[in-house]
């Protein structure tokens, strides 16, 4: 039984359909890429599986627990993010505190943690990401790498069955993408699950294990990764691969 | 002459200063305290844009910003009694000028709620937390930060407006002035000195102000 369902998720704004019905099954351990063109829907759906937006239609198991997404109750949305992390673009730290204590808070608040167990949790969870020297900083005094890294941190501390990354290298300086990639990649070996919206193509070639490809609100392909970059099924595929390879040059 | 206004002046200042003391300090302490905490209930309850409650708190804010504070000192204190509910002068200036001080310092804190920065609110669900956890941890630190000086200029103003309490027989420290003043008629002496001890009390805030804004400056020097 996979760890995660989506069935036929559906999402539209203000009328617009972004979201047309999207199925998606994930593996504990798969570590799966999503590609696709901006406004295809890509961050709608990662925010729709997580309750920061509300689908209009659609099924969710998880964890065998089974879910209306048009009719999720505040405990259900409470009880699958404890057991989840996110990522976001922008990193969104809690500015007010420090490395540490962001790693700390889902721990110390949420959880009910003892602040002594939770401090030595996040200090491994900091040293993982590479930044225990710079626990005590906050976050305006840590670069952009640096802050998603602890963003990163603050997402695994709770050992959730599953992280979403949504494009979480693409507010980064160019010479920034490689160490926050390269702790992605280190999660990735450890089998720790992950899907992850990107526009890295290198990423999604060599760490993955699926691909997804999204536009226009539909998942227009979803393969094992040698079998979406060595023989797509879709023409759309195909094109949106030689696009961005071309690019690559 | 002088030696009279001199002297005059010298008497007093312990008279006028203590009233000060016992009166305009605790009735500034009191009401800006019940205020600030109205100001964070009705601030949240539009933040959260909880439906009616909201509506209840915009009706507030309009009536408290929109007529003056002494119109609102007379029906409190000399209106209400007509319909049997009698409050003693300090109490109902108290009452007063926190219902008054909540109204304006709700709008400062919503407008510093509001700026914010909004994904920490959307991290803070993600890392399990509820909506209360993530005011009270995350957006209220952040937000009475931003609302530090504007709240300190609005303590400074109730320090001066507490005055208005002398209307309905609260002898704080100009009332005390006026019934000096009406033994002695120096006028001009004895307002200038009460204005003193207000400019005295008003700067002593002020170093407060800047010194907490230092100290509050931002969470993390670059
Ligand atoms: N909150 C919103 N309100 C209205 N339209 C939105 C909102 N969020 C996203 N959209 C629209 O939904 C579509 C998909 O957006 P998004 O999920 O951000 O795509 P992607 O992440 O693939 O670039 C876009 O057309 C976008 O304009
Ligand atoms: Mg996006």
């Amino acid at each position: 039984m996979p760890m995660l369902e989506i069935k036929n998720l559906r999402k539209s704004f203000d009328g617009l359909d972004v979201l047309k019905g999207i199925s998606l099954s994930v593996e504990k351990g798969d570590v799966i890429s999503i590609l696709g063109p901006s406004g295809g829907g890509k961050t709608t759906f990662l925010r729709c599986v997580n309750f920061l937006e509300k689908a209009d239609g659609g099924e969710m198991v998880f964890d065998g627990r089974h879910i209306d997404l048009a009719r999720v109750s505040g405990r259900e949305m409470r009880e699958v993010r404890m057991k989840t992390g996110f990522v976001f673009q922008n990193y969104n730290l809690f500015l007010n505190k420090t490395a540490l204590q962001n790693v700390t808070e889902g721990l110390v608040t949420a959880r009910r943690m003892e602040k002594a167990k939770a401090e030595s949790l996040a200090m491994a969870a900091l040293d993982k990401v590479g930044l225990a020297e710079r626990a005590s900083y906050y976050p305006v005094q840590l670069s952009g790498g640096q802050q998603q890294r602890v963003a990163i941190a603050r997402a695994l501390v709770t050992e959730p069955e599953i992280i979403y990354f949504d494009e979480p290298t693409s507010a980064l300086d160019p010479e920034l993408t490689g160490e926050v990639l390269s702790v992605m990649r280190d999660l990735a070996r450890e089998g720790q699950t992950l899907l992850v919206v990107t526009h890295e193509i290198g990423f999604a070639r060599n760490v993955s294990s699926r691909v997804c490809f999204i536009e226009g609100g539909v998942m227009v392909e979803s393969a094992p990764v040698e079998e979406f970059f060595g023989a797509p099924k879709e023409a759309r595929t195909r094109a949106f691969i030689q696009a961005i390879t071309s690019k690559e040059v | 002459m002088t030696e009279r206004i001199i002297n005059i002046l010298i008497q007093s200042f312990p008279k006028i200063l203590v009233p000060g003391l016992l009166k305009t300090i605790p009735l500034t302490a009191l009401a800006f305290s019940i205020g600030f905490c109205i100001a964070v209930v009705v601030a949240l309850i539009q933040f959260a844009e909880i439906p009616v409650l909201r509506q209840v708190c915009r009706f507030y804010i309009w009536v408290i910003r929109g007529t003056p504070l002494l119109v609102q000192l007379f029906v409190i204190f000399y209106g209400l009694p007509r319909v049997g509910i009698l409050i003693d002068p300090f109490p109902c200036a108290v009452i007063v000028f926190a219902v008054n001080e909540g109204a304006y310092a709700a709008e400062t804190i919503r407008g510093a709620l509001e700026s914010v920065p909004h994904g920490q609110i959307e991290a803070g669900y993600c890392v399990g937390m509820s909506w209360v956890q993530i005011m009270y941890r995350i957006v209220l630190p952040q937000a009475l930060r931003t609302a530090f000086p504007t709240l300190g200029n609005e303590l400074i103003s109730m320090v001066k407006d507490t005055s208005l309490a002398a209307n309905i027989t609260v002898t704080e420290m100009f009332m005390t002035t006026q019934r000096i003043n009406s033994v002695y008629y120096e006028p001009l002496a004895l307002y200038l000195e009460v204005g003193f001890i207000y400019l005295m009390f008003s700067t002593v805030l002020t170093k407060l102000q800047s010194l907490g804004e230092k100290r509050l400056a931002s969470y993390g020097k670059r």
